[in-house]
């Protein structure tokens, strides 16, 4: 077998897609070069997934930029390790976040919830920059406190929008980190967030990072997810406009 | 049919009570994330040996008549149990599962009668003997198991690995992919299958893409055959307006609930395996159905209920989609093994159990088992648990893996092996591709391709 780099097809392969295509061999190994380039975006990704959210830090950047009020809750997860194995205790509240919540007015159109999911890197370098460009979009609607959630997943947004009465929510989650995309940002919007929700009765905007949808784009998308769901008085597969793109990589079986 | 039947084992004065065999199963796994979300996992290390005592001294007899998952209920089950041979049965009827373990490591245990057993093992029984296996029994077994099978390649034979190429790209970009199919194929990768998982799930597409690998292998006369992972029905619908089908895929499950989950039944796949017959395109064979399973997929889609309403472990049920897959003579199986994420794999020790777990219990039921030794980015793994299963694989008998470029699947987000670890496994275990690739890998047209290959986007016209 040949040394594709050698005989100079690499590049031209390497010009026409993303994958790790026309890779050099010593013997039938990789090289040292691509070996290291390869752990350090598996490094990366695996920071993503277990680096912990500076709560207080983006709370801060959140009031800073939209002069709304912060809430700051948590999952029945009590870390990362039981996250990982247990995503039913991801979808809940623990009691201390149940009870701050309940003493919350009640009533809003909209309430937005900031989890961490997967990827604690999308969060902090997307939230704060989609916020401010979703905000001024929604002047004539009710917004509730925003809701920053540790060790979260997206149907955590049901308690919260069931609990402050809430029309619509909108979950901002960390996406899963491919090897290429350690900071990917979803959007999921759900018309009547109330337990039990599939994620079938839920629009979702992904992918919104700098090499993928852009802010602008993303609140443009968000803004008429929003006017839609309102119109139809429900979001998910009945409701066919904005397309449900699932994130990249949930189904492979 | 029994009901409720319980089981117990006394270890020192403690008598340890496992009511209903899918819990007597679930609590003799080896831990797994999945059982323990399930809630159904031994409660301590002691447990789990208690099941496992109690296991072993069931007779192989029980479990053709307590079922796990109701008959009544479950087309798999009657699938099963309908087609379950008496004949090929017999040599072990007479044996508890302990004895099986014991009979299956011996040398009585020949490849010829381990072949002709196949028909006369459920998978329930398969998946009970492997949790009695440490990782060594589990590849001695398997590798006294050939199962061959052929459509223009020969897959599976001694001393032969091959791999899937799998060039997928975010877009279904044509030219992207063929990039991707031009690295494999140099690098000695595709004697599976040509197998690409579409971002879209169109006929169109689907069709598209079939023609444009099609166009390629007559070019260059590779012995090879493809796929495009998409849905079934978008399979069957590119099939019907022409498109060039080989292999027709489809993800299967254990229960009748999960495969509804993934929007098919056995009769749809008769459909397809009957259509995919007709077409007549193998030229050494016609085995035309490539199925993938994995571990945790019935649970995932909340269908892992069995008989008395009890949780029938991730293994046990994983079994099961082989007693679909075998029932259509399928060219290639590959479990998918630490794709589906922590919450059912947790760690590379984990993955790598269910890896060998799934491979012994295929081969066992008589499956041309390949696997997909892969990983997510949350999972607790890296590339050293790949290289680790990789080997064992090997070593084991596996007729095929995953080649994909530079293990970084930039579709589907999940790493797997790469070309590069193909040649690896092949070189350091000395074998060889499917004898028709090996061959063309050694004439003029793969010479021909290296050289047209400078220029790639001139190979990309369908």
């Amino acid at each position: 077998m040949s040394d594709l780099v050698h005989n100079g097809i690499a590049a031209k392969l390497q010009s026409l897609t993303p994958a790790r295509v026309g890779l050099g061999r010593t013997g039938i190994s990789l090289e040292t070069r691509d070996v290291l380039e390869f752990q350090l975006a598996h490094a990366r990704a695996r920071d993503a997934v277990h680096a912990r959210l500076d709560v207080a830090g983006l709370a801060a950047a959140i009031e800073t930029t939209t002069c709304s009020t912060v809430l700051q809750l948590h999952s029945a997860a009590a870390n990362r390790v039981q996250y990982l194995q247990r995503p039913d205790l991801g979808r809940q509240l623990n009691e201390a976040s149940r009870k701050l919540l309940s003493a919350q007015s009640s009533g809003a159109d909209l309430v937005l919830i900031v989890a961490d999911g997967l990827s604690s890197f999308a969060i902090e370098r997307h939230v704060p920059a989609v916020l401010n460009e979703l905000l001024p979009r929604l002047a004539t609607t009710s917004l509730a406190p925003i809701c920053i959630v540790e060790q979260a997943r997206v149907a955590i947004g049901d308690e919260i929008g069931q609990t402050l009465g809430a029309q619509l929510s909108i979950v901002f989650i960390g996406e899963r980190p491919g090897l290429s995309s350690p900071d990917s940002l979803g959007a999921y919007i759900t018309w009547q967030p109330r337990s039990g929700r599939t994620d079938a009765e839920r629009v979702c905007i992904s992918n919104i990072r700098t090499e993928g949808l852009s802010y602008t784009q993303a609140a443009s998308q968000l803004e008429r997810a929003i006017t839609q769901a309102r119109e139809r008085r429900l979001t998910g597969v009945a409701s066919h406009s904005i397309p449900a793109s699932l994130p990249a990589g949930e189904e492979k079986l | 049919m029994l009901n409720a039947m319980s089981f117990a084992h006394t270890v020192g004065n403690i008598r340890h009570h496992f009511p209903g065999l899918p819990t007597l199963l679930a609590k003799a796994t080896p831990e797994r994330s999945g059982d323990i979300l399930a809630g159904i996992a031994a409660k301590s290390a002691e447990e789990r040996v208690a099941a496992q005592c109690a296991l072993a001294d069931l007779p192989l007899q029980h479990f053709l008549n307590d079922q796990v998952v109701p008959y009544e209920t479950d087309e798999v089950t009657r699938l099963i149990i309908d087609t379950h041979n008496a004949k090929a049965f017999a040599p072990v009827q007479s044996l508890t599962v302990g004895e099986l373990r014991n009979w299956l490591l011996s040398d009585e245990a020949t490849p010829e009668r381990l072949a002709a057993l196949a028909p006369g093992l459920t998978p329930e029984m398969a998946a009970a003997v492997s949790k009695l296996m440490r990782l060594q029994d589990l590849i001695v077994a398997a590798a006294k198991i050939r199962v061959v099978t052929r459509f223009r390649t020969t897959v599976g034979l001694p001393g032969r690995l091959s791999a899937r190429l799998q060039p997928n790209h975010p877009t279904d970009d044509p030219a992207g992919i063929a990039a991707s199919i031009l690295d494999g194929l140099l690098l000695g990768s595709g004697d599976a299958v040509i197998g690409i998982n579409p971002a879209g799930d169109s006929p169109a597409v689907t069709a598209h893409l079939l023609r444009l690998i099609d166009a390629l292998r007559q070019r260059f006369s590779i012995p090879i055959q493809s796929c495009v992972l998409a849905h079934i029905t978008t399979q069957m619908a590119a099939l019907e307006s022409g498109a060039p089908v080989d292999l027709i895929f489809q993800s299967i499950a254990g229960t009748e609930a999960a495969n509804r989950s993934f929007g098919i039944n056995l009769a749809l796949l008769k459909e397809a395996n009957d259509a995919g017959q007709k077409l007549n395109r193998g030229t050494v064979g016609d085995n035309v159905m490539y199925f993938e399973t994995g571990q945790g997929s019935a649970l995932s889609a909340n269908a892992h209920y069995g008989a008395g309403g009890l949780g029938v472990d991730q293994q046990t049920l994983e079994a099961r989609a082989y007693a679909v897959a075998r029932a259509f003579s399928p060219m290639l199986v590959n479990t998918v093994v630490g794709f589906i994420g922590p919450e059912y794999l947790y760690n590379g020790k984990q993955i790598t159990r269910a890896g060998l777990e799934d491979h012994f219990c295929g081969k066992l039921l008589g499956l041309p088992m390949g696997c997909d030794v892969c990983y997510t980015n949350h999972a607790e793994a890296d590339q050293d648990d790949t290289d680790a299963l990789l080997t064992l694989l090997g070593a084991a008998g596996v007729n095929y893996i995953m080649g994909v470029p530079g293990a970084d699947d930039v579709m589907l987000n999940y790493q797997s092996t790469s070309f590069h670890d193909a040649l690896y496994v092949r070189r350091i275990l000395g074998l060889k591709p499917a004898p028709e690739f090996e061959a063309w890998l050694a004439g003029d047209e793969y010479a021909r391709l290296m050289l047209e290959a400078t220029h790639p986007e001139r190979l990309l016209t369908a």
